[in-house]
């Protein structure tokens, strides 16, 4: 391993190391434009020039390796001036337009030409002038001000897998755009703007209005996938005004999805901010009183086998907790968190991201069945791409064809693939010699009718091969309501049977907690409860409506797909009457005479550590035991089918927000010009 | 050099003819398997020789599908090289050379024949046959001033050889490329002035 000195400091760094990251090691600050560490590098910008012993000129720190016994300098007048000349070049063509600039407050050229360059400039020619650029709803471009770093067109063609930006022209008339300023076709594209050095790709949901030194900084987890990426709210106010992205090595190193971003606005429009009571078939404003005295009326007299409950994508721990602590109160063995219909729980290996995501980079092998992880959970797919930038890995996919911004071996459509997997043939091989094999399963197989069965070849499948077996959730709430045992009790309905006991007449009373993307109409006229956040299915079909609060409006824990619990934090309050959703079922099982028996945060979280002491394990993974031996069911010969149909409409927070619905529109415009082809 | 952007009118599509398609094909097997985008510049010249001396947008796709390249890879190498044209130029594509050792000689002038027997700068003559453009050097310095037209140079112009030149070219008359003052080559004007007896070697 080389030995460098900088500034004096001796520091030993890995062998293919830079100089840069030398610097950094040995605690030396190096200003950069171009350098990213997750991304390739380019050496374009020359912020990063450090004096080297025996090196005739200034070398630029990120592109030149860290050789044994270099000596490097970084605080001599040569690195000064050549700091001093870069930066005063840097300003020659970028605008001093700051003032009215998005970036301003955390722009990099600000704070480095602050800290590095000088107090004027030689130059009075004027500046360069580049027209606008289109790149889509999501990233606003002012083009003038880039200073052709290319970032994001490294992000784009290596971490988001798109390859969609390109640097046109040259010289000083080289431009950063699209083909043809398509709009950006990735996942992850807003990405762009957090690599953006400069204003020159800012958020167009967000332009002019906020100043970051305005906002109040929350961290926070999302949940709008089950990735759980680490999340960083800024409010204002009342007001939640953007979401960034946090840094967690594990989840979601420094990405998160265009969805998990821009979610923003959907959190201001079709809130629930009191409680409605349907009264002649009209939902009216009703006090918090009346609207308990209305469902206790309706689950007083109803008997325990005739009320059913359902939990949405989007409940924290601490709702669900109490929602089956009222329910067993109760007597009813009629609850299920898994809406989608998956046939999951059980064993706890048997329904969590055994491998871990960080663990998809020791990955050889995967297996993909039934899943379309770059719209299921784009985070994860970008992990998955960054393994197979690295090399060596084969992937097999069981499923409906995506472009997945990697390679893959397409195996088969559904069941018929898997079953001969399971005997031994195919692609098993492949898995069986791998050092570190994976499969993952999506929803799109086991929320089938023969879900159960699937799972079972999977796990049969992962037991023959010794590939690692996991599940990746849609669902943020899924996890913790598998952890907490939110499944139907003995005799008791899951969410099919509640929906067909509802029908028939043979359920009385639903309450749905968040859960709107069941059939409505499968209600029949049984008594709907609704507790949420968004006027949205749920709420439209509901007898008694009781606002609830937003995952940025409230403390709460989540599991993520690799069962690791998060804490979300409040950002902001909930809108009018709403209140955080565990208080609302406390408070309700006052009403109902069944009190719960918790008053506080602290002491409803003891209760669900007590059921599920993962939940103590503060983001950490806690090891699932081994995998059970299910037994084999008879398998359909559907195929598998991705159950996120439209990635940025997935939820009522989604479906309530503007920008995700001109995204989606935008998705479905392209896919009709495609068609039309 | 300004900033060059894709023509406004692009044809519907673009294929290579079968002949261009074996040759391309030919190209592309020069390099290694995985590096077949480095035939990039050999296929854009070929098309841009089809299409009629420019590179519509429709050939860059073209290209960039035949080498498995993503469409903003090719188009960086569209935009970067100057001598690929974006838009449209007349049958007869002059370019002439305005650099130091020219301009010092009366390129000049020659821009004022160009503005005269063609029109502006970059647009294509009424009768499609002529269009010019200004140029960094060309590397015939030493018969400066001088034009490229199409594949030949045309050397030691003035403004008035020029247009002879220009109009034979648009009446379809015959010309004779290289220098238009009597030299041969690049030797001085009056005739070789050292080397000018051979010995012969024993």
């Amino acid at each position: 391993m080389p030995k460098v000195t900088v500034d004096g400091i001796e520091v030993e760094v890995e062998a293919g190391a830079t100089l840069l990251q030398a610097c950094e090691a040995a605690g030396v600050e190096i200003p950069r434009f171009c350098y990213h560490e997750r991304l390739s590098i380019a050496g374009n910008c020359r912020m990063c020039l450090v004096e080297v012993e025996k090196s005739p000129k200034p070398v630029a720190s990120c592109a030149m390796p860290a050789a044994d016994g270099a000596v490097v300098r970084t605080t001599t007048e040569v690195v000064k001036r050549a700091r001093e000349g870069v930066m005063e070049f840097l300003l020659i063509n970028h605008p001093l337009d700051c003032p009215i600039c998005d970036q301003g407050g955390e722009c990099d050229l600000q704070d480095q030409a602050v800290a590095y360059g000088t107090d004027g400039s030689r130059y009075h020619e004027n500046k360069r002038a580049v027209e606008e650029k289109y790149m889509g709803p999501l990233v606003k471009t002012v083009m003038t001000r880039c200073i052709q770093c290319t970032r994001c067109v490294r992000f784009a063609t290596e971490v988001a897998g798109t390859p969609e930006i390109g640097a046109i022209g040259r010289g000083e008339d080289m431009e950063i755009t699209t083909y043809l300023e398509h709009t950006l076709t990735s996942e992850l594209s807003a990405n762009v703007v957090d690599l953006c050095p400069v204003g020159a790709l800012t958020f167009r949901p967000f332009a002019f209005t906020a100043r970051p030194w305005e906002l109040r900084k929350t961290e926070s987890v999302d949940v709008m996938d089950a990735v759980g990426s680490n999340i960083r709210v800024d409010t204002r106010g009342r007001e939640v005004m953007r979401i960034l992205p946090r840094l967690n090595e594990d989840v979601n190193e420094e990405w998160i999805s265009d969805k998990t971003r821009f979610i923003w606005d959907g959190l201001k429009t079709q809130r629930l901010d009191r409680p409605y009571i349907r009264e002649d078939g009209k939902l009216r404003e009703a006090s918090w009183d009346e609207a308990f005295a209305a469902v206790a009326a309706k689950l007083k007299d109803a008997r325990a086998e005739r009320i059913g409950a359902i939990v949405g994508d989007l409940a924290a721990a601490e709702e669900m907790k109490a929602l089956k602590d009222l329910w067993a109160k109760l007597g009813s063995a009629n609850i299920d968190c898994r809406q989608d219909g998956a046939k999951l729980g059980g064993a706890r290996s048997s329904y969590i991201f055994n491998s871990t995501i960080a663990g998809i980079e020791q990955a050889d092998v995967i297996l993909i069945i039934g899943s379309d992880p770059r719209r299921e959970a784009p985070v994860l797919n970008a992990r998955i791409r960054k393994r197979f930038r690295a090399g060596g890995l084969k992937v097999g996919v069981i499923g409906p064809r995506h472009d997945l911004t990697y390679p893959y071996e397409h195996l088969g459509a559904g069941t018929q693939t898997l079953g001969e997997l399971v005997a031994g043939k195919g692609f098993a091989e492949a898995l069986k010699s791998a050092k570190n094999a994976m499969i993952i399963v999506g929803q799109g197989a086991l929320t089938r009718k023969d879900g159960a069965a699937v799972l079972a070849a999977s796990i049969a499948l992962a037991k023959s091969t010794g590939a690692a077996f996991n599940v990746l959730h849609t669902a943020a709430a899924r996890v913790g309501g598998l952890d907490l045992g939110l499944v139907p009790g003995a005799g008791g309905r899951d969410v099919a049977g509640i929906l067909d006991g509802a029908s028939k007449g043979e359920i009385d009373v639903v309450y749905l907690l968040g859960a709107d993307e069941i059939d409505m109409e499968k209600l029949g006229s049984a008594f709907v409860i609704y507790q949420g956040t968004h006027g949205d299915a749920g709420a439209h079909r509901a007898d008694v409506i009781l606002p609830g609060a937003a995952y940025t409006e409230k403390a709460g824990l989540y599991a993520n797909t690799e069962g690791r619990v998060q804490r979300g934090q409040r950002a902001a309050f909930p809108p009018g009457d709403a209140r955080e959703d565990w208080t609302i079922l406390r408070a309700l099982s006052g009403a109902l005479g069944a009190t719960l028996a918790y008053d506080n945060l602290e002491q409803i979280r003891a209760a669900i550590v007590a059921d599920a002491p993962q939940f103590a394990e503060i983001d950490m993974v806690v090891a699932a035991g081994d995998l059970p031996d299910l037994p084999a069911g008879e398998l359909d010969a559907a195929p598998f089918e991705t159950p996120v149909k439209d990635f940025y409409l997935t939820n009522p927070i989604a479906r309530a927000s503007k920008v995700m619905a001109e995204c989606s529109a935008r998705v479905a415009a392209t896919k009709r010009v495609q068609a039309a082809e | 050099m300004s900033v060059r952007r894709l023509a406004a009118n692009q044809p519907e599509s673009f294929a290579f003819t079968p002949e261009n398609l074996e040759w391309a094909n030919g190209q592309i097997a020069k390099y290694p398997s995985g590096r077949q985008a480095s035939a990039i510049i050999p296929l854009f010249w070929r098309a841009q020789k089809q299409a009629g001396g420019w590179l519509p947008e429709p050939a860059i796709r073209h290209v960039a599908d035949l080498l498995g390249m993503d469409y903003i890879r090719a188009l960086e190498v569209a935009t970067f090289y100057t001598m690929f044209n974006l838009s449209p130029v007349g049958e007869h594509f002059v370019q002439l050379c305005g650099t130091t050792p020219c301009w010092l000689r009366g390129a000049d002038e020659l821009k004022d024949a160009c503005r005269k027997h063609i029109g502006p700068e970059g647009q294509v003559s009424a009768d499609g046959k002529l269009s010019w453009l200004e140029v960094e050097c060309l590397g015939a310095c030493a018969n400066a001033p001088m034009v490229q037209i199409n594949d030949d140079f045309f050397e030691d112009l003035d403004a008035a050889k020029l247009g002879e030149i220009l109009e034979s070219l648009r009446a379809g008359r015959a010309v004779k490329p290289g220098p238009q003052n009597g030299r041969h080559s690049s030797e001085p004007l009056g005739g070789p002035t050292t080397l000018t007896s051979f010995t012969e070697t024993k």
